[in-house]
């Protein structure tokens, strides 16, 4: 029965052209500005994967990497005067930073106290974001400029900035995809099944959860960077709970433990909120009964659905 | 020059496109987009009300002028700045909107206020209080309507040092616009000669009980306690000080942002005795009233107008004028044009009577003091405020800051 089965990377590799093709159609079909906070929260979404979907560890607190990232790189392109990948770049430090300290405290426990953990922590740095005067509290850091990338081509127009994002988000879903398949990745995996197993195995399980949660941190500052530059302003809203809330609901919908989950995933609840918001108060209600129908319907969410379906791995 | 079988099929496709396009630019209407909380924290004091309050003047002045296209669409900001500069973003580049009216939400509404000036159309601002909207990010396409925290702290803090409270406490929210409220208060109520006892900060959002700050402020000896926040957390402190009895002989409360709708919501029973500042009351005079009239079968639940939603109908159909007196295919043109034309224009319409609009974007209303009714006092439905005290609309605005502003010319 050598015809069944299909050597994964084929998956991935039609998967990967597919979405590349549809990245580059679709700006002349959706709306740009739509579309790169699509990228964006899909890369956010990526980070949370990496961490929820392939170590186990669910983080609820994720809002706090991704709020500082997009801080730290609207204030360092309003005030330093550097090309736009540095500003990302700045975000992704950012995020990582936070990420070694709520990281190193956090990964001591797992399973529901560890969402406790970094939600709590989470919760400082939006406090901490509220009162320090760098952040201008619940007005945000506003007018920031989208800078100029390698410090000649200017990403004003709304196209430029779009090849920007999708060339970032391309970058991270690569790096992703590598850390995924990488004996690294493997053995996070092998913690996400058994974590005294993986011990038994001569594996130090903290230092490679530790490792995994900065990394995730690392993408998600790079997310709020990003996301930053493409509207101009870094707000509050960016940290608070609900965002890391949001992210776990991406995840879900679009799959844990996918690649190509997390666009998906983005995708359509970034939809619900974009194209729905003539309908006022019922977003949020219909944001609920996906959220039911994902936990009761489709547990696997829709691209984990798709994989089973197809007999593919995605 | 070859031509292709398949450049030719799309050659022609596009041309069928033409006609409708050409028919499209014939007849330039004006669109309008509400954008504002419907569902979320603010969404009783704007949300759909404002909606129906800039129908309201559209519909009367298309009756007025029935040769003028006028299109109202809405949608819900979810108080995110993101989603707000998104919709806008697409309301502009893809559904032909001009104007964005309402815009609860500081951090949305400085947002949109970017992308405004970026597009070069027009921003109506009412639900909104940073007094940087007219300040350090003032926009020559950009309009503020109704209030701000430098009105309301003026309004409240120099009325209730000369009617007596001059001696103060604050309980305020700890972020920016709780500290701009307790501030803009402050420097009034010390040019009045009066003293601020002290102030609690509490931690913001999430704090639900506040009787400890309510304990703490009438054990101050204060005459006046000052609220410092909004929405839902106002009403939480009116309505435990009124279960603590914090309100009784010398003490008063002063709610420093608290629209009619929020009175309503609390009962008279909980809030009378309360003291805060609005620009617009339904029962102010017979225009209002009138104003009122026509609206109030239309608003959601049945409420009345706030000034929120009074100042969307006001601004909208000031807007309207100018865009009627210019054309509609000049206001579609330039944004920054038309607010040009409103600011030089006279404002006249039953919200806030004769009024004028500042260099700085900053259209000068009245400022209103209230006192809450008792329930014995009242005498009908939403019959709720007795005035107090008036501040004139060049007072009741920050003064101009030419260091600020780049319109003002110093």
């Amino acid at each position: 029965m050598r015809g069944d089965v299909r050597k994964p990377s084929h998956d991935y590799l039609v998967g990967f052209l597919c979405m590349l093709a549809c990245i580059v159609i679709a700006p002349w079909v959706l709306y740009p500005l739509f579309l790169m906070r699509v990228l964006c929260y899909a890369i956010f979404v990526m980070a949370f994967n990496l961490l929820a979907g392939y170590s186990g560890l669910v983080s609820f607190g994720h809002a706090a990497f991704f709020g500082m990232g997009a801080y730290a790189a609207a204030w360092s392109a309003k005030n330093l005067g550097i090309s736009a990948e540095v500003a990302v770049a700045i975000g992704g430090l950012a995020g990582a930073a936070l990420g070694v300290v709520i990281g190193w405290l956090s990964i001591r426990r797992t399973g529901i106290y560890f969402a406790m953990i970094t939600l709590a922590l989470a919760q400082l740095v939006y406090f901490f974001c509220v009162q320090v005067p760098f952040t201008h509290g619940e007005n945000g850091i506003q007018q920031v400029p989208r800078l100029k990338l390698f410090g000649a081509i200017p990403l004003n127009g709304s196209m430029a900035m779009y090849w920007f994002t999708a060339g970032v988000f391309i970058l991270c879903f690569l790096a992703v995809h590598r850390i995924i398949h990488s004996p690294f990745g493997k053995v996070l995996q092998a913690i996400r099944e058994n974590e005294p197993r993986a011990t038994s195995l001569g594996h130090r399980t903290k230092t490679y959860k530790l490792i995994a949660f900065v990394l995730s941190a690392l993408f998600s500052g790079v997310a709020g960077g990003l996301l930053a530059l493409v509207f101009g302003f870094a707000t509050l809203e960016s940290v608070r709970y609900t965002t890391s809330g949001e992210v776990v609901l991406m995840a879900l919908v679009g799959g844990f433990g996918t690649v190509f989950g997390p666009l998906t995933g983005s995708l359509v609840l970034s939809a619900m909120e974009n194209y729905l918001a003539s309908f006022g108060s019922w977003v949020t209600v219909a944001e609920g009964a996906i959220f039911i129908a994902a936990v009761l319907a489709f547990r696997r969410g829709i691209i984990g659905e798709v994989m089973a379906k197809l007999k593919v791995s995605l | 020059m070859m031509i292709s079988r398949r450049s030719l099929i799309g050659s022609a496709a596009l041309a069928a496109t033409l006609p409708r396009a050409a028919a499209r630019a014939a007849a330039p209407g004006i669109k309008l987009g509400v954008l504002t909380d419907m569902s979320g924290t603010y969404s009783a004091e704007t949300g759909k009300g404002s909606l129906t309050c800039t129908q309201q003047a559209v519909s009367e002045f298309m009756a007025a002028h029935p040769g003028f296209a006028v299109e109202v669409i809405s949608a819900d900001h979810q108080n995110k700045p993101d989603v707000g500069a998104t919709l806008a973003r697409q309301w502009f580049d893809r559904d032909g909107v001009d104007v964005i009216v309402d815009v609860p939400t500081s951090s949305v509404a400085l947002a949109v206020n970017t992308v405004v000036k970026e597009k070069n159309k027009v921003f109506l601002v009412s639900g909104a209080a940073t007094p940087d909207l007219t300040g350090k990010q003032c926009s020559p396409n950009t309009l503020h309507w109704t209030y701000d925290t430098y009105m309301l702290g003026r309004s409240t803090g120099e009325a209730m040092v000369k009617s007596g409270g001059d001696t103060w406490y604050f309980i305020t929210a700890d972020y920016v616009f709780g500290h701009d409220l307790q501030d803009s208060t402050t420097l009034f109520i010390k040019q009045g000669g009066g003293k601020v006892l002290g102030a609690s900060a509490y931690p913001f959002p999430a704090t639900t009980d506040f009787s400890s700050y309510l304990v703490r402020a009438k054990a101050s000896g204060a005459k006046v306690i000052g609220l410092a926040n909004a929405g839902t957390d106002t009403q939480n402190c009116v309505k435990q000080a009124h279960e603590f009895d914090i309100v009784s002989g010398q003490t008063r409360l002063a709610a420093l942002l608290m629209v009619i709708t929020d009175v309503h919501a609390l009962t008279l029973q909980a809030s009378h005795g309360l003291v805060l500042t609005e620009s617009f009351y339904w029962d102010l005079n017979d225009r209002t009233r009138a104003f009122t009239k026509r609206v109030l079968a239309k608003m959601p639940n049945g409420f009345y107008p706030n000034m929120i939603q009074a100042g969307c109908y006001s601004a909208t159909l000031h807007y309207l004028k100018a865009a009627a007196a210019m054309g509609a295919a000049a206001a579609k043109a330039s944004g920054a044009a038309v607010v040009e034309r409103m600011k030089k224009m006279p404002v006249e319409d039953d919200v806030f009577g004769a009024t004028t609009i500042r260099d700085d974007g900053r259209h000068l209303v009245p400022a209103y003091l209230f006192q809450v009714k008792t329930p014995a006092e009242s005498k009908g439905p939403w019959d709720y405020y007795t005035l107090v005290a008036t501040t004139s609309g060049a007072e009741a605005a920050p003064p101009v800051a030419s260091e600020h502003c780049a319109l003002i010319k110093s």
